[in-house]
């Protein structure tokens, strides 16, 4: 189901959680809302959830004005960040749940034919007796979206859903997610602060920052072209380098590289690790290596240029790099965004 | 008794064996003198002129009334108080609203405030020279020097008691197993019988179990509001009282050993609810509703 959010504001007490955010999300998408804490995006998922209000705005469920429909007519199926499993009902009652306090009356067999298909759905088969401190976080947090998708919802909805797993169960659980809603196709808006989550599992990714929404796109749209500052840092690492920009060209100390569409004045250069270089012989910017961190993958390197700016970058495995090397650093590409 | 390995911990203070000694065997003559002594007396001056005088006073009218009287100030006032307390811990832990703080107060008053000094409130108010006493004397209701005076004095005593346990144990849990439900279709009751109430069993018959010992003991306000009328409002310890003013000890140890034998009851039942989990709360919330199993 299409969901679609016109103007919404949400004020708690005096702090302006989100201010006037229009969104929507097209049927079948599975869309990220990706923030730093307190930037809004939880505000926003309870709103469609119903769990809380908007103050101003309106909330569509395909054409119908939800804003004013309570969480519990809604059909939203929510996965909090903690479960929120019951804990004195088994894995099988907890999925049962929804359907048995349902207002369309289901038959007792119709119910645990669909407990086990859905515990099958989910891969687990066979812990339908266990309670949920008997299961570990993964198997619970699966049992919260099996839950959540037995009552059939018309949107899915989850709160960081991975944030209290240790990182391997987290990427199987991301594929695995993917993999789901790949097969049921059903609408779904997750929330997380984590940007690889958020660029691994999404269609769309929706970035907010202090209640408002600031860039949204695909992936690829994102990463390749952040319009702002702020997106190019919160995306991953950037390096800062202080620039000038003069005829569409933007020179930092030792190294210029072609802008368009900015006005002459102070700006500053974004870099991610892998756009910079090290070679011996310049152009560049004259820097000094202070340290090498080695990765499986490659070899990080930590300079300080002449000018005081640290910097980050990547080299080859078999580069032969070390402390105390002189040489520069060479830009292999940059976004430029002015200062102010 | 010594299980230290010497040499492998750092001593602590008081680690020396004489003064560990001297240590635990004042507490023992302590806890003898001030908690054990006072609890055999009882046992041992009811008895004092035997059997038969034990059972003549336990079944002479005005002891069965105030025993009556007790019990049926405990079965209103327990019900009502258990009520209350569920709704206003459901309240407080489970919506936001003006003056939730000012509730959170309010509900604490009966314990910063003696109980005699509830009792006597209750005279001003009810009193003949009370605020509604006059207009509740024009209409024949009797509320002091009579049951319904006794029962409000009770109720008011103990209105914190289960709240009390049931407020930071369902803070503790937050209000997302509630949110769930919620979303999932459930109605606000259904949510309270099937989600809320499960989690709290423990902690409610906790509360419930204090509560009621309290009511069966409550002298100081009851003392005030029941006027002593023996045989028509006095409650058990009002009769202790009353039997020990008139010089009958083994009497007035005869009824205190039915409130003795009913603390050691509550303690009992106090010991095994608090294995049950109830009575602390657990940061975790699951482990706290199932005490009984680790997480894997």
């Amino acid at each position: 189901m299409k969901i679609r959010l016109d103007h919404v504001v949400k004020t708690f007490e005096t702090f302006r959680a989100v201010r006037d955010v229009s969104l929507t999300i097209e049927s079948g998408e599975l869309v990220a809302l990706l923030g730093p804490s307190g930037s809004g995006k939880t505000t926003i998922l309870r709103m469609v959830a119903g769990l809380e209000y908007a103050d101003g705005g309106h909330i569509y469920f395909g054409d119908q004005d939800a804003t004013d429909i309570p969480v519990r007519d809604r059909g939203v199926g929510f996965v909090f960040q903690h479960y929120a499993l019951f804990p004195h009902m088994t894995v099988a009652e907890n999925i049962a749940f929804g359907m048995k306090v349902s207002k369309v009356k289901r038959e007792k067999a119709a119910i645990d034919a669909r407990v086990a298909e859905l515990l099958r759905l989910v891969r687990l088969e066979g812990l339908g007796d266990r309670f949920p401190a008997q299961i570990s976080g993964g198997q619970r947090q699966r049992v919260a979206l099996a839950r959540a998708l037995a009552v059939d919802p018309k949107v899915l909805l989850l709160d960081e859903p991975f944030g209290a797993l240790d990182a391997n169960v987290r990427r199987d659980l991301r594929r695995w997610l993917r993999e789901i809603h790949s097969e049921l196709g059903i609408t779904t808006l997750f929330v997380t602060h984590d940007q690889e989550e958020a660029l691994d599992l999404a269609d769309r990714v929706v970035i907010l920052k202090d209640g408002h929404i600031v860039q949204q796109g695909t992936p690829e749209e994102v990463c390749r072209d952040p319009q702002s500052s702020f997106v190019m840092k919160f995306l991953g690492d950037a390096n800062v380098i202080a620039a000038e920009v003069r005829d569409g060209k933007a020179y930092a100390s030792g190294a210029a590289i072609e802008v368009s569409g900015l006005a002459d004045g102070k700006a500053e250069l974004y870099a991610r690790p892998a756009d910079l270089d090290w070679s011996l012989q310049g152009p560049g910017i004259p820097a000094s290596i202070t340290r090498v961190l080695d990765r499986p993958d490659g070899r990080r390197v930590l300079a300080t240029a002449e000018t005081g700016e640290h910097l980050e970058f990547d080299v080859e495995p078999e580069r032969t790099v070390k402390a105390g090397d002189g040489g520069f650093v060479t830009l292999r590409r940059a976004k430029v965004f002015a200062i102010g | 008794m010594s299980t230290v390995v010497k040499g492998r911990k750092p001593p602590r203070v008081g680690d020396q064996p004489l003064f560990r000694r001297a240590l635990i065997g004042i507490v023992l003559v302590l806890v003898a003198l001030i908690i054990l002594a006072p609890l055999v007396i009882i046992g041992v001056e009811a008895f004092a002129k035997g059997w038969a005088v034990y059972r003549d006073t336990i079944v002479h009218p005005d002891t069965r009334h105030a025993i009556m009287l007790t019990v049926l100030a405990a079965l209103i006032a327990v019900p009502v108080n258990t009520a209350f307390g569920i709704a206003a811990a459901w309240a407080i832990t489970k919506f936001d609203f003006r003056g939730k703080r000012f509730l959170l107060v309010v509900i604490e008053i009966p314990f910063s405030v003696s109980p005699i000094v509830a009792g006597v409130a209750y005279l001003f108010v009810y009193g003949l020279q009370g605020i509604f006493g006059p207009v509740l004397d024009a209409y024949g209701i009797k509320i002091l020097f009579a049951i319904p005076g006794i029962i409000l004095a009770s109720m008011f005593v103990t209105a914190p008691f289960v709240a009390r346990e049931l407020i930071p144990l369902m803070q503790a849990q937050g209000r997302d197993l509630e949110e769930a439900a919620t979303s999932l279709g459930a109605s606000g009751w259904r949510t309270f019988l099937s989600v809320t109430l499960p989690n709290v069993k423990w902690a409610l018959l906790y509360g419930v179990v204090l509560c009621n010992a309290r009511v069966m003991g409550e002298f100081g306000a009851v003392s005030v509001v029941s006027g002593n009328i023996r045989g028509q409002t006095n409650t058990l310890p009002l009769h202790i009282e009353l039997l020990y003013h008139d010089y009958q000890a083994t009497g007035a140890f005869a009824s205190a050993s039915i409130l003795a034998l009913i603390a050691v009851f509550t303690i009992i039942a106090k010991v095994a609810l608090e294995r049950q989990g109830a009575g602390r709360v657990r940061s975790d919330p699951l482990a706290a509703a199932n005490p009984a199993e680790k997480a894997s």
